[in-house]
C-alpha cells in the first residue's frame, strides 16, 4: 500500500479528468470543485510523503516496479529520492493553487480543466519516473495539454506562442529519444546489465562507450551530453534556446503562467540531475564549466537586464518583466549545480524549490490586476498602495522575495549557490552576484511606479477592487513558505542532503578517473 | 508444403469469399433498386474473409480454423507462399477493406445508382492486394500488382461528373502504365540473369554464379520504378498528390492504406527471402556486390524530407495527407535499409499503426466534406466550436499520432523504427527522421490549431457527426490511443509475422 502512494499521486488527475469529461459541460461550478477535489489527493499524499520521507539514504523510497512491455523490457518503475521529492511537493502544492487561480476561465471550462488534469499527471509523472522510457511518455504528454491551454485560453498571440513553445519541446525532446535508444543499445552490449531503460542501472553503461572522437573532435558520450543537455535546455531556459518563454508566459493564462514558471522549468534543471549527471558523469564534469557555469551566469545577468528593460521600453508588461527575471533566477540554479560543492548543489535544487514558489506568487499576482483592470502595462498603474492595501502587501512579500531579501527563501539558496560556485567559478560567480543590482533596480522600480505615489487620474473611474478571499487563499500559503523558508530552510534542505551528495560523489569520482579532469580538479 | 492447384484451393477460403462477395454484388446490382443493400453485402464479404484469415477465437478457443491454423508452404505450384508474413498482411488488407466500405457507407461521394460497381471493383482491389502480398513468382507478382492498379484508375475516377477525379484517373493510369512498364523491363533483366522468375530460385542462382554487379543494379533499380511507385517512395510519388486530391475520400483513404501496405509486402517479399540470406541473429546480408541498403537509404531520407517540405504549404487537407502519406513512405522505409528482423517487425507493427490514423484522418476529412463539401483547410476553421468537438478531438488524436507523439499509437511505431535504425548505428538516418518528425508537427498542428484555435466564421454551418461514422471514428481513436500505452498484443504479432517460408 505504501509503495503505490506515487502511482495514486500521478493517477489521481488522470482519474479527475476522466470525471470531468463524464459531468455536463452546463455544470461550471461542478467542474470547478470537481477538478479542484481530484487535485487534492495528491497535495494531502504530498504531505504524507513528505512525513515519512527517509532523509538518511540515497536509496530510491517507495518503489512501484513491474514490467510494461516485456518484450523491450520496459518497466513501469517509479521512486523517489532527494532528486525528486522537493520537485513532486511543489507540483502537489501548485496544482490545487491554479485549479483555484483558473476560476475565471470563461470558455470551454470542461476542456480546460481536462487538460488540465491530464497535464498535473505528467507532470508528476516526470519527477516520479525512473524508467526512462516512462520518463520520456511523461515528458512528451506534457506537451499536448500544454499546447492546447496557451493556444485555445491564453491572449492575443496565443497560437503563435502556443506553437513555438511547441516546436521548441519538440526538438528537444526528438534528441532525447536518440539518446535513449543508444543508451538502450549500448546497455545490451554491456555484461550483467542487459537491454534496460533502467534508471538506476544506466549508469554502468557509460564507461563502454567508445571515446574515439566521432564527430567535431566530440566522442558519442560527449555528443549525447550535448543533445540531452539542448533538450533540458530549452525546458530551463537557457540562453540561446530562450527564446520561447516570454512568448509562452505573456500568452498563457494566468494559471498556465504559474505552471510553466513553477514546474515545467524546473524539469530541464532536474532532468539534468537526473539523466546527464548520473548516466554521463565524465561528461558533466568536462562540460560544466561552458554548459552551465558561463550560460548560467549569462542567463542571470542577460535575463535581469532583459527585466530592466521592460521598465523603460514598450509595452511595459508586467507580466514579461516577471518571464525575464525567472531566466535569470533558473541562472543560479545552474550555476549551482555547476560547482560540485555541497553547498552548491544543495543550493541549486532548493532554488529550484524557491523559485518555483516565489515565481508562482509573482504571476498570480499579475494575474489578480489584469482580472481587475485588463491590461498589466507597468505604467498603466499609479498609487496601487493606496486602493489595494492588503494586494499590495502580499506584492511586496513576493517581489522582496524575488530580491532575495535576507529573511525570506531565495535568499538562502542563491547564497549557497554562490558560495559553492565561487571556488570553482570565480568569474561567473562574481557576475552572478553583481547581478542582484539589477535584480532590485527593476523591482523597486516597478514597485514604485506601480503602487507608491498618487493614484492616476485617468484611472480613477476604474474602481479595482481588493483582493478577494480566493485570491488570498491561493497566495498564502506559497507566502507563508517563503517566509518559512527563510529561516528554516532545512524543511526542504534535510529532504535532500544525503541523496545529492551522492550524486555529487558520482560526477566528482568519474571525473579524477579521467587524466585530464584530476588535471583540472587539481587546479 | 508444395501444393498443385486444386489442392490449393483448401487454403484459398479469404480469396474465395472476396470472389463470392463480388460476384454476388455485381448480380444483385441487377435486380435489387435499393442500391444502399450492395454495401453491405461488400462490408460482410471484407468482414468473412477478415474471419477467415485471422480465425477467430474466443479466451483461447478457436471457432473458425482460420489460415492461421493452416501450416505453412507454396500453393500453385511455387506461385504463392503461405506463411505468417502473408497472413500479416491479409489481415491488414482486409482491414482496409472493411474499414474502406464502412466508409463509403457513410461518405455522400459515394452514395450514387453506380454503387454495386464501386463494392465490387473495391473488394477485387483487395483481392488483388491478397495476391500481391502472398506473392513468390515474378510473373504473380506483376499480374497482381497490375490487377490492382487497373482497378484503382476505375476507383479513382469513380466520380464520373467531377473533372477533377477523372483528371486524376487519367494521370493515375499514364503513371501506373510507365512505371510498370519499367518494372516489367528490370524482370526481365532479373529473368535473364537467373533463369527463373521463382523468389527461391532467383535466390539459389544469384548466390550460386554471382551475376555482373552493375547488370543486377540496373535491374533493381528499374523494377525499383515499380515497387516506389505502389508505395509512393520519391522519385515515384508525383501521381500521388493529384491522385489523392482528386479521388473520392473513401478510395484515397483505401491507396494510402491498403494501396500502400500491399506495395510494401511486395517489397519485402522481393527484397529479403529472394534477393538476400538470412543471416545470424536476426540480421540480413545482401547478395554480395549490390549496395542497395545506400540507395534505399537516400531514397528513404530524400522520401521523408520532401513528403514534409511539401506538406508544409498545402491548404486542402487532402492534398497534405498525400504529402504525409509520402513523408510516412519514407518513415517505414528506414526499417527496410538496416537489413534485420527488428527492422522488418518495425515496419510491420508501423504499417498497423499507420492504418489505425491515417484512415481515422480521411473519416474525418469526410465527416466534413458530408457535411460543408469543402475539402480544404477553411473548412475545418473552428470545427470544435460549430458543433463537431467529437471529430475535432479524434482528428486531433490522429494527427498527433501521425507526427508521433506519445502516448498515441505512431510514436510507439516511431518509436521501434527508429530503435532499429539505431542498433543499426544509422545514426545520421535517425537524426534525419527526427528532424522529420519535428518539421511534420507544424503542419499537423496547423490542422488541429484550424480546428481548436481559430474561431469559427459564420460561412460555414453546423457539422454533425453520424452514428455510423462516429462509431468507425471511436473504434480508430479509442484503439490509437490504447495501443500507445499497451501494444504488446500487437507488437508480438508483428514479431511473430517476419518469418518468410523460403521453402522446407
Amino acid at each position: 500500500m505504501e509503495s503505490s502512494i506515487l502511482t495514486l499521486m500521478i493517477f489521481f488527475p488522470l482519474a479527475g479528468m476522466i470525471t470531468v469529461f463524464c459531468l455536463p459541460s452546463q455544470a461550471k461550478d461542478l467542474i470547478r470543485w470537481t477538478a479542484f477535489a481530484f487535485t487534492l489527493p495528491a497535495f494531502f499524499l504530498g504531505i504524507w510523503l513528505y512525513q515519512n520521507f527517509d532523509t538518511t539514504t540515497t536509496a530510491l523510497q517507495f518503489v512501484v516496479n513491474v514490467p510494461w512491455i516485456e518484450s523491450f523490457n520496459i518497466r513501469y518503475f517509479v521512486g523517489v529520492d532527494g532528486v525528486s521529492i522537493s520537485m513532486i511537493l511543489l507540483t502537489a502544492l501548485l496544482c490545487p493553487i491554479c485549479i483555484l487561480a483558473s476560476w475565471n476561465i470563461e470558455r470551454a471550462e470542461k476542456g480546460y480543466f481536462a487538460l488540465f488534469l491530464l497535464l498535473d499527471t505528467a507532470m508528476t509523472g516526470v519527477f516520479c519516473a525512473m524508467d526512462f522510457f516512462l520518463f520520456f511518455i511523461f515528458w512528451e504528454l506534457m506537451l499536448l495539454p500544454m499546447y492546447f491551454l496557451i493556444g485555445i485560453w491564453g491572449g492575443p498571440r496565443r497560437e503563435y506562442a502556443a506553437i513555438k513553445f511547441f516546436l521548441y519541446t519538440m526538438l528537444g525532446s526528438a534528441l532525447m529519444l536518440v539518446c535513449m535508444l543508444v543508451f538502450y543499445f549500448q546497455a545490451g552490449a554491456v555484461e550483467g546489465v542487459g537491454y534496460t531503460f533502467d534508471l538506476t542501472q544506466l549508469p554502468a553503461v557509460a564507461q563502454h562507450f567508445q571515446a574515439e572522437p566521432l564527430l567535431f573532435g566530440f566522442s558519442l558520450p560527449q555528443i549525447m551530453w550535448l543533445a540531452l543537455f539542448i533538450n533540458f535546455a530549452v525546458k530551463i531556459p537557457a540562453f540561446p534556446f530562450h527564446t520561447w518563454l516570454p512568448d509562452a508566459h505573456v500568452e498563457a493564462p494566468t494559471a498556465i503562467s504559474v505552471i510553466l514558471a513553477g514546474v515545467l522549468l524546473k524539469m530541464g534543471t532536474y532532468g539534468i540531475l537526473r539523466v546527464n549527471y548520473p548516466l554521463l558523469p565524465e561528461e558533466t564534469f568536462f562540460f560544466a564549466p561552458y554548459c552551465l557555469a558561463a550560460l548560467g551566469a549569462w542567463n542571470i545577468v542577460y535575463g535581469a537586464f532583459c527585466a530592466l528593460s521592460q521598465c523603460f521600453t514598450e509595452p511595459k508588461d508586467l507580466k514579461k518583466l516577471v518571464a525575464y527575471s525567472s531566466i535569470s533566477h533558473m541562472g543560479y540554479v545552474m550555476l549551482g549545480m555547476a560547482s560540485f560543492t555541497p553547498q552548491g548543489i544543495n543550493g541549486a535544487v532548493l532554488q529550484m524549490f524557491n523559485h518555483g514558489t516565489i515565481t508562482a506568487m509573482l504571476f498570480l499576482i499579475v494575474g489578480v490586476i489584469y482580472d481587475r483592470a485588463h491590461h498589466r502595462r507597468i505604467d498603466g498603474f499609479g498609487g496601487l498602495a493606496s486602493v489595494m492595501p492588503v494586494y499590495t502587501g502580499v506584492m511586496g512579500l513576493a517581489f522582496f522575495a524575488a530580491m532575495g531579501l535576507p529573511g525570506l527563501s531565495a535568499f538562502i539558496s542563491e547564497v549557497l549557490c554562490l558560495l559553492g560556485a565561487w571556488h570553482t567559478h570565480k568569474i561567473p560567480t562574481l557576475l552572478g552576484a553583481l547581478t542582484v543590482i539589477i535584480t532590485a533596480s527593476y523591482l523597486l522600480w516597478t514597485i514604485q511606479q506601480m503602487f507608491l505615489g498618487k493614484p492616476r487620474e485617468e484611472y480613477a473611474d476604474m474602481h479595482l477592487s481588493e483582493i478577494n478571499t480566493r485570491e488570498l487563499c491561493m497566495l498564502a500559503p506559497l507566502g507563508v513558505i517563503v517566509v518559512v523558508l527563510g529561516f528554516y530552510p532545512h524543511a526542504v534542505l534535510d529532504l535532500l542532503d544525503v541523496s545529492l551528495q551522492g550524486l555529487n560523489e558520482v560526477v566528482l569520482s568519474a571525473s579524477t578517473s579521467s587524466p585530464d579532469a584530476a588535471a583540472v580538479a587539481l587546479r | 508444403m508444395n501444393l498443385g492447384s486444386i489442392e490449393s484451393l483448401a487454403y484459398l477460403y479469404p480469396e474465395g469469399i472476396l470472389v463470392l462477395s463480388i460476384l454476388a454484388i455485381f448480380l444483385v446490382d441487377l435486380c435489387v433498386e435499393d442500391k444502399e443493400r450492395l454495401g453491405n453485402i461488400a462490408l460482410i464479404g471484407a468482414a468473412l474473409a477478415l474471419v477467415f484469415t485471422s480465425g477467430l477465437s474466443f479466451f483461447g478457443v478457436r471457432f473458425i480454423e482460420g489460415l492461421q491454423g493452416a501450416g505453412e508452404g507454396w500453393l500453385f505450384h511455387r506461385m504463392i507462399a503461405l506463411d505468417s508474413f502473408a497472413i500479416f498482411f491479409k489481415v491488414i488488407l482486409s482491414l482496409s477493406v472493411v474499414g474502406t466500405v464502412w466508409m463509403s457507407l457513410g461518405s455522400r461521394e459515394i452514395n450514387g445508382p453506380n454503387q454495386g460497381e464501386y463494392y465490387g471493383i473495391l473488394l477485387a482491389s483487395g483481392l488483388g492486394m491478397f495476391f500481391m502480398a502472398s506473392a513468390t513468382n515474378l510473373l504473380l507478382a506483376y499480374l497482381s500488382l497490375e490487377f490492382v492498379s487497373l482497378t484503382s484508375y476505375v476507383l479513382t475516377g469513380y466520380l464520373t461528373r467531377n473533372r477533377r477525379s477523372g483528371e486524376a484517373a487519367l494521370k493515375y493510369l499514364i503513371y501506373g502504365g510507365v512505371a510498370s512498364g519499367t518494372m516489367i523491363y528490370g524482370m526481365s533483366w532479373i529473368f535473364g540473369l537467373t533463369g527463373s522468375l521463382d523468389y527461391a530460385e532467383i535466390n539459389a542462382a544469384l548466390l550460386q554464379n554471382a551475376p555482373d554487379h552493375l547488370t543486377l543494379f540496373i535491374a533493381l533499380v528499374l523494377m525499383l520504378a515499380g515497387f516506389g511507385y505502389k508505395i509512393a517512395a520519391v522519385p515515384f510519388h508525383m501521381w500521388a498528390p493529384d491522385v489523392y486530391h482528386g479521388a473520392p475520400i473513401p478510395v484515397t483513404a483505401f491507396l494510402s492504406v491498403g494501396s500502400k501496405a500491399a506495395g510494401f509486402a511486395l517489397l519485402m517479399r522481393f527484397f529479403y527471402p529472394a534477393l538476400s540470406q538470412s543471416g545470424d541473429a536476426g540480421m540480413w546480408q545482401f547478395v554480395p556486390g549490390v549496395e542497395w541498403p545506400q540507395l534505399m537509404l537516400i531514397v528513404a531520407m530524400v522520401t521523408m524530407t520532401l513528403g514534409n517540405l511539401a506538406a508544409l504549404n498545402q491548404h486542402n487537407v487532402k492534398r497534405l495527407l498525400a504529402y504525409s502519406s509520402i513523408a510516412h513512405a519514407g518513415y517505414i522505409l528506414m526499417g527496410f535499409v538496416v537489413l534485420s528482423d527488428e527492422g522488418l517487425r518495425a515496419m510491420l507493427f508501423y504499417i498497423v499503426v499507420y492504418y489505425l490514423m491515417n484512415l481515422g484522418a480521411f473519416i474525418v476529412v469526410m465527416v466534413v466534406a458530408n457535411n460543408t463539401g469543402r475539402e480544404d483547410l477553411e473548412g475545418f476553421r473552428g470545427l470544435a466550436w460549430r458543433g463537431g468537438a467529437l471529430p475535432a478531438a479524434a482528428m486531433a488524436i490522429f494527427l498527433f499520432s501521425l507526427t508521433g507523439l506519445p502516448p498515441l499509437a505512431g510514436f510507439i511505431g516511431k518509436f521501434y523504427l527508429f530503435a532499429a535504425v539505431v542498433k543499426g548505428q544509422f545514426y545520421w538516418l535517425a537524426v534525419v527522421g527526427i528532424l522529420n518528425s519535428v518539421v511534420s508537427l507544424y503542419y499537423y498542428a496547423r490542422i488541429v490549431k484550424t480546428m481548436f484555435l481559430d474561431e469559427p466564421s459564420d460561412l460555414e454551418g453546423e457539422v454533425a457527426l453520424d452514428p455510423h461514422n462516429g462509431s468507425l471514428l471511436a473504434i480508430l481513436s479509442v484503439a490509437t490511443v490504447v495501443l500507445g500505452v499497451y501494444w504488446a498484443p500487437v507488437f508480438d504479432f508483428a514479431d511473430r509475422s517476419t518469418r518468410f517460408f523460403l521453402g522446407s
